[in-house]
């Protein structure tokens, strides 16, 4: 038996860092409380007036578990975030268990966030690395204190090695377990500050190559559990028939054929579709085809026809005359291109781009009273609690959120459509989880889409051909317009995700973004790096054309356009050494871009072909250089850089969504095409950390340059033919060839 | 009630003759390993052995496989020593992981009838499973690796 003490800590000296993360101090717990992978870990509980943050929990038998705050999509967070802990703490990594934390914003949410628990923006590192690194450091204090306590010495002639409080005069340690075990403990906690963490040159698990992702062993036997796996006694199973066209109603209902179906128990209407619930998922899936459903036909989304729209976005973009919000401005770039030598003017655009997860949306959720619990693959937690809420008539606190592995996120699940759907129909059937599974044609066809997005852009060039004005103009529905519609009116009508990028590091004396913003009733949302994904597309293309006009090197134009930044020139100049740009290839060529999003610093080179019979593109192989600022696990952020790449890739060649008159067109990987293996390049990826760098994002990192390398690539390879418009269709590239 | 056997286990399931098997499986037996992701053999993560063939059980019904023997993921080896998921780890391969129950299986039916497959077939072999994270190349390495040492 172990024992369990629960001390707190009433203020640490950065106190208003804490205030600011929305907490007032610290909790250790000593003594194995774990229960299972889904939630209900700790029963430290907050005493008096004060909520204790709750991260680490020391057992007796030394096994150290650590709370994992953000949700696990493939991004290795899981890993990445309690490692900060323990680093700072020295626990032993081998005896650390890391547990999904449950929603609870107050303990676990992200300072980087808004407090909140939503993993997304690549935000997830930035935003606790801090946090989470002095609650280690803390941690570390308290069983020193405990063990001067033990050992009868002063903390000062203690030291620690991983799992261990080391007293070197006498030759004793006592191990973390031991301490659990037999401390007592100090009250008030320890006080830290960034003084208390480790300098760099003491990290022992920051940094290595050859810590394994925690969660892999269980991806390679099944044992993984995913919001679709979940199983709970006494399961029902719901589907939902949703309209064709988004925003319409049910507005007759013909359930006949459904309802005889057996196993069929409940046939639910909802505002936008009809719920099914019944004993087996097959019978679910099944009457839903049955259902004979009269819709109404008063939606506006009935008048969006994607490629009719695209067009009306690129004449807007190119119509100065339509002014929309100013995003940015820095000099005086209208005059500049006024006033301009040469004038470069260009129409950049991308089509509708699906998330289509490998695990489709699902959800489940048991509703007792007006009480709510949820199994759901969610990268936001805390907004998922304000959403069942709603639908059952209760308060966020009444929701609790058991996170599951996600098969996928790219900010799709970050919505929290499939959990409503979820919270409704069980709902109907209290005290019975039920659990929703959406089809693959659904999941494609109900999506919220990257946005359709049009960009004009004008560079003023001077006689030299050196930039003298930029001006971006970003045409677009919006995004937050729907999903935090408090930002974006107090943005002005400017958001912030949808222009996400087009502020660059490139010195240019005149700088002007705008965002004109489009509503045409179609809800769009975060895709993989949402706005950089084209904004960095258009600028990366606009710099190699502005490179040949002026007959220079474009990876010698982006070092000089990027002077004074040592760590973008050092990626630059790493991924050409590794690719070896100067070196000709036969009947293929190179193209080079650059991204400074996220806070890291990324260049990619895509060596391509083309057979300009049928339009097909060919990306043999890219290159990649990145400096993350700090690489925590390096060989991690290569596996990210693999998945931005690679998806990258898929995405500027062949990912397109068609909408015809507010209908999905795709329905499946049939119709909506992803890369596969044999389309798929070589990678190779150098992680070039910066020391004394802050640490930037990675999740997405490694997207954004991909597709303007692969354009620049066929540009280099056909004397200047140029893809403007994502994806590059093969109709597109023989267009493009024939003009 | 249709009989069959599954990672050796026979089992009997009372469901109708036309339920996919991947529902079977997943769902009635919560063997959850075998993953849902297209239901129309589009995307492998699905896949399973019948009879040590590579299917997709989101295509294949229930009567399909009556006194016959299915492995799953969870059956590939008793305690994950399979070379490939041994290859799986070193390489550190999965990312969001939801599709490489599939392509495991999928690639362990390729080591046993080729066990020393080159990358070209490794990619003819497996260019059914999508990965839609993109850890594509590892999957080859992995594979590669796991002949080398099996």
């Amino acid at each position: 038996m172990t024992k369990t003490v629960k001390i707190f800590s009433h203020a640490i000296s950065r106190r208003s860092f804490l205030i600011s993360v929305g907490s007032l101090g610290v909790a250790v717990a000593f003594g194995g409380l774990v229960r299972n992978a889904f939630g209900a870990t700790m029963s430290l509980v907050g005493e008096g007036d004060y909520l204790p943050n709750a991260w680490v929990t020391i057992a007796g038998d030394g096994t150290v578990t650590i709370m994992s705050p953000a949700s696990e999509m493939g991004q290795g967070i899981m890993t990445t975030l309690p490692l900060l802990i323990a680093e700072e703490m020295d626990a032993d990594w081998e005896m650390v268990r890391i547990v999904q934390a449950p929603s609870d914003a107050d303990k676990y949410g992200n300072p980087g966030f808004y407090g909140i628990q939503l993993t997304g923006g690549s935000e997830s590192t930035r935003g606790y690395y801090e946090l989470l690194r002095l609650t280690g450091a803390q941690t570390r204090k308290v069983l020193l204190s405990s063990a001067a306590n033990m050992l009868d010495v002063s903390v000062g002639e203690l030291t620690t090695e991983p799992g261990r409080v080391v007293h070197a005069r006498t030759d004793r340690s006592l191990s973390y377990g031991q301490i659990a075990t037999d401390g007592s403990l100090p009250d008030p906690l320890p006080q830290v500050t960034e003084a208390d963490l480790k300098p760099t040159d003491q990290w022992r698990y920051i940094g290595r190559r050859d810590i394994p992702r925690i969660d892999l062993p269980s991806k390679v036997d099944g044992s993984a559990v995913y919001g679709i796996d979940v199983q709970l006694p006494d399961m029902l199973y719901g589907a939902v028939l949703r309209a064709p066209v988004q925003g319409e109603q049910p507005e007759r209902i013909d359930d006949s054929e459904a309802r005889a179906l057996p196993g069929i128990t409940h046939i639910v209407p909802l505002s936008y579709g009809v719920g099914i619930i019944g004993e087996t998922v097959e019978a679910t899936r099944r009457a839903k085809d049955l259902l004979n459903v009269t819709w109404s036909t008063s939606s506006r989304v009935r008048n969006y026809t994607s490629d009719r729209l695209l067009e009306h976005y690129r004449d807007v973009g190119r119509d100065l005359s339509q002014t929309g919000v100013e995003a940015f401005s820095e000099g005086d770039a209208d005059s500049a291109i006024t006033n301009a030598a040469t004038v470069i003017e260009v129409d950049y655009m991308s089509d509708l781009v699906c998330h289509a997860t490998m695990e489709p949306m699902n959800a489940t959720a048991l509703v007792t009273g007006d009480t709510v619990e949820i199994w759901a693959p969610t990268q936001g937690p805390t907004g998922t609690q304000g959403f069942a809420a709603e639908v059952v008539g209760t308060t966020p606190d009444k929701v609790k959120v058991n996170v599951t592995l996600l098969g996928g996120g790219f900010g799709r699940k970050a919505e929290a459509d499939f959990i409503v759907d979820a919270v409704s129909l069980a709902k109907e059937v209290e005290g019975r989880p039920v659990k929703v599974i959406w089809s693959r044609e659904d999941d494609v066809r109900h999506d919220k889409f990257r946005p359709l997005e049009a960009q004009h852009i004008q560079v003023g060039l001077d006689v030299n051909g050196n930039i003298t004005g930029w001006r971006h103009r970003i045409v677009a529905d919006s995004i937050f317009a729907r999903t935090n519609a408090e930002l974006f009116a107090s943005a002005g009508g400017h958001d912030d995700v949808v222009t996400e990028g087009a502020h660059f590091n490139y010195t240019v004396p005149g700088h002007r973004i705008e965002y004109i913003r489009q509503d045409n009733g179609l809800d769009i949302g975060f895709w993989f790096a949402v706005g950089v994904g084209y904004t960095r597309f258009s600028i990366e293309c606009v710099i190699d054309e502005i490179a040949a006009a002026r007959g220079t090197d474009p990876l010698q134009l982006r070092l000089e356009l990027l002077k004074d930044q040592p760590r973008a020139r050092n990626v630059i100049e790493t991924v050409g050494q590794m690719a070896e740009w100067d070196r000709e290839r036969d009947g293929r060529a190179l193209g080079l871009a650059y991204s400074d999003a996220f806070g890291s610093h990324c260049a990619q080179i895509a060596e391509v072909s083309l057979n300009r019979e049928t339009g097909v593109i060919r990306v043999h192989k890219v290159w990649c250089a990145v400096d993350p600022g700090v690489a925590i696990q390096p060989r991690h952020i290569e596996g990210m850089m693999i998945v931005g790449i690679t998806n990258g890739t898929g995405h500027a060649l062949f990912e397109q969504i068609n909408i015809v008159n507010g209908e999905v067109q795709e329905g499946n990987f049939d119709t909506y095409r992803v890369i596969r293996m044999s389309e798929a390049p070589e990678i190779e990826v150098a992680v070039v950390p910066t020391s004394g760098s802050p640490v930037g994002g990675i999740g997405q990192a490694g997207l954004p340059p991909v597709g303007p390398a692969i354009a620049n690539a066929v540009a280099r390879l056909t004397g200047g033919v140029r893809l403007r418009h994502y994806p590059f269709l093969p109709e597109r590239v023989k267009a493009a060839l024939g003009a | 009630m249709t009989a069959f056997t599954i990672n050796g286990r026979v089992v009997d399931v009372d469901a109708a003759q036309d339920t996919p098997l991947l529902w079977v499986i997943r769902e009635h037996l919560q063997l959850t390993g075998t993953k849902f992701g297209c239901g129309i053999a589009q995307c492998g993560a699905c896949t399973v052995h019948i009879d040590g063939a590579p299917t997709r059980s989101c295509v294949t019904w229930l009567e399909d496989v009556a006194g016959r023997e299915v492995t799953t993921i969870e059956g590939l080896s008793p305690d994950a020593s399979h070379p490939l998921q041994k290859a799986w780890i070193d390489e550190q391969v999965p990312q969001c992981g939801y599709c490489q129950s599939g392509q495991l299986m999928q690639a362990a039916a390729l080591l046993e009838s080729n066990p020393n497959p080159t990358r070209e077939q490794i990619i003819e072999h497996m260019d059914g499973n999508i990965c839609r994270c993109g850890t594509y190349v590892r999957v080859i390495s992995a594979i590669q690796r796991a002949a080398r040492e099996a």
